[in-house]
């Protein structure tokens, strides 16, 4: 096992945190994430990230905690999007471009008087591309919490949201809230993604949001061996992606380690591919032993 | 505010917002805002990447914009929301890996996504003016067969409009736009004036072309108007473009609903 962990890899605390942290943000989001790909909001997940980062860099200033300003940048962003609201995906679309336009501006002016403030340099890439090895260990039992009840909140909406996801028509016709099962799921994504993006950036917020529960979805079983498999990957995805970047510290004599941001995402993105290859090539193989 | 240093500004920055508006016109009427967030992200990697190996931006911002782009384009029409958001992430987390390797600087990176507007050198305007009429002519000669594709789509494959290879060049015109705008505005900004101003234009006349010159006469006032407030108050060009555009847009919705209640 040794040309798999380099020397060293558990005894060190940053790295034990940080995959302890990754793998409960990636089972959050592959379960939240399984209903952002059936209902084609990759958009408004990956915007609310960048809306999070805005407030993030907004609490920074101000001097709040930066998880609240995170989670409410997040929460406001989901509320101006379904404020602006429409039911066509493609003045959806327009909306959430909207908010995500205004939020970056907010970041530019926070991000520039948070360096005229102070010189904490590093600050802008730091917010944008996070670090799994930079949270620290006080913060686990928080975030822990967090998930814990976006989980339960999720099985408690399950049923109709996966309704009003399937088929809204039908849900409509059988008396479902449709707007205010949209409007709740849109907040549970908010605070999932406000979650993630602190902790582990907004790229990689997205890629976990989306990436896993595509491939899951590509595979095409039933809900549960949908939802297991999507934790799974991406699970797996933060699990080996924490290992090489570790191990990349190894690999260039120059010792400039791969960033885990990458290493994570480079993974998730090699998984969707990998099961699109075969689902592909199987589906060909029993249309041609068909005919 | 019109003093020699400010020329170039006024210069690249009306041309860049003209773009921006003539491309907004189509990303809203087709629903790609996604697209128009994800390419020049991908831009931005390219800019790293280019850093790193040692080459002028401008190669690895186009490189990775077209990369961006015909990964996009390529993807089928279902869910292509996934293939976006993935070849964001990728584009974004190579960036990272660039620049966790060649150590680049600080203000660069934030430079590179808040834009420079104001230090825009002479021996860019060319270049920025040449890609831009190379983009506005693709548009041109794009112009119907978008409208028609967005309008009908069915009639638009009947009367033999290959959808995907229209897509592809859409996608191809918004990523050479993005390698020009991004040093410019920078990442996130470019897709500011991309939405913002074009979506207010649309709510405000139905009319395709007037449309279209609505929206490029909107985004080159909020540009102008940014430059300017930026210039009187100091604070970054990039919050002026973004809250501006924004507010073009609810400032429209909001005539909308008024002349809609009156009526």
């Amino acid at each position: 096992m040794h040309w798999l962990f380099e020397p060293g890899i558990w005894s060190n605390a940053a790295v034990r945190t940080g995959a302890g942290v990754g793998v409960v943000v990636a089972t959050v989001s592959a379960l939240v994430g399984l209903f952002t790909v059936m209902r084609s909001q990759s958009f408004a997940g990956h915007a609310l990230a960048d809306v999070a980062t805005a407030g993030g860099a907004g609490a920074g200033l101000f001097g709040f905690s930066p998880l609240a300003g995170f989670v409410i940048g997040s929460l406001l962003g989901a509320g101006a999007m379904e404020a602006i609201g429409v039911e066509r995906v493609r003045q959806r679309d327009v909306a959430t471009g909207v908010v995500l336009g205004g939020a970056t501006g907010l970041a530019a002016l926070f991000l520039y008087l948070i360096t005229l403030s102070s010189s904490s340099a590093g600050s802008t890439q730091s917010i944008l591309f996070g670090s799994l090895f930079t949270v620290s260990n006080s913060s686990f039992g928080v975030i822990a919490v967090v998930a814990a009840a976006v989980c339960l909140a999720l099985a408690a909406l399950g049923r109709p949201l996966l309704f009003v996801s399937v088929s809204p028509d039908a849900a409509r016709a059988r008396g479902v809230a449709v707007r205010r099962v949209a409007l709740a799921y849109t907040l549970l994504m908010a605070v999932t993604v406000g979650l993630s993006a602190i902790v582990i950036g907004s790229v990689l917020s997205t890629a976990l949001l989306i990436g896993p529960p595509a491939a899951a979805l590509r595979l095409g079983r039933g809900l549960w061996t949908t939802l297991a498999l999507a934790v799974a990957l991406g699970v797996g995805a933060v699990g080996f992606g924490v290992v090489a970047s570790y191990d990349s510290y190894y690999w260039w004599p120059s010792h400039r380690a791969l960033p885990v941001s990458f290493c994570v995402v480079a993974l998730v993105v090699l998984e969707l591919v990998l099961v699109n290859v075969v689902v592909r090539t199987t589906r060909r193989r029993d249309a041609g032993a068909r005919v | 505010m019109f003093s020699s240093f400010m020329t170039n500004a006024w210069i690249v920055g009306t041309v860049v917002a003209l773009l921006a508006g003539a491309t907004g016109f189509f990303v809203v009427l087709r629903g790609s805002s996604f697209a128009a967030h994800a390419i020049p992200n991908g831009a931005f990697a390219g800019a790293a990447g280019a850093a790193l190996v040692g080459v002028t931006p401008l190669v690895g911002l186009i490189t990775f914009a077209v990369m961006a782009s015909v990964g996009i384009g390529a993807s089928r029409r279902h869910r292509s929301d996934v293939a976006t958001a993935m070849a964001l992430v990728m584009m974004l987390a190579l960036g990272a890996a660039f620049l966790s390797l060649s150590a680049a600087y600080e203000p660069q990176v934030e430079a590179l996504l808040f834009g420079e507007i104001l230090g825009v050198a002479t021996t860019s305007i060319a270049p920025v003016v040449i890609i831009a009429s190379l983009c506005a002519a693709a548009l041109a000669v794009m112009y119907r067969p978008l409208l028609f594709n967005a309008a009908a789509p069915d009639l638009a494959a009947v009367r033999g409009l290959n959808p995907q290879r229209l897509e592809m060049g859409f996608m191809l015109t918004l990523a050479l736009g993005a390698a020009l705008t991004v040093p410019v505005v920078g990442a996130l900004l470019t897709f500011s004036l991309t939405v913002g101003p074009p979506a207010a234009a649309r709510l405000v006349t139905r009319r395709p072309g007037s449309a279209l010159v609505a929206s490029m006469v909107l985004s080159v006032i909020t540009l102008w108007a940014s430059i300017a407030a930026s210039y009187q108050s100091n604070l970054p060009v990039g919050f002026f473009v973004g809250s501006l555009s924004a507010l073009a847009y609810v400032a429209a919705r909001v005539l909308t609903q008024w002349r809609g209640r009156r009526v």
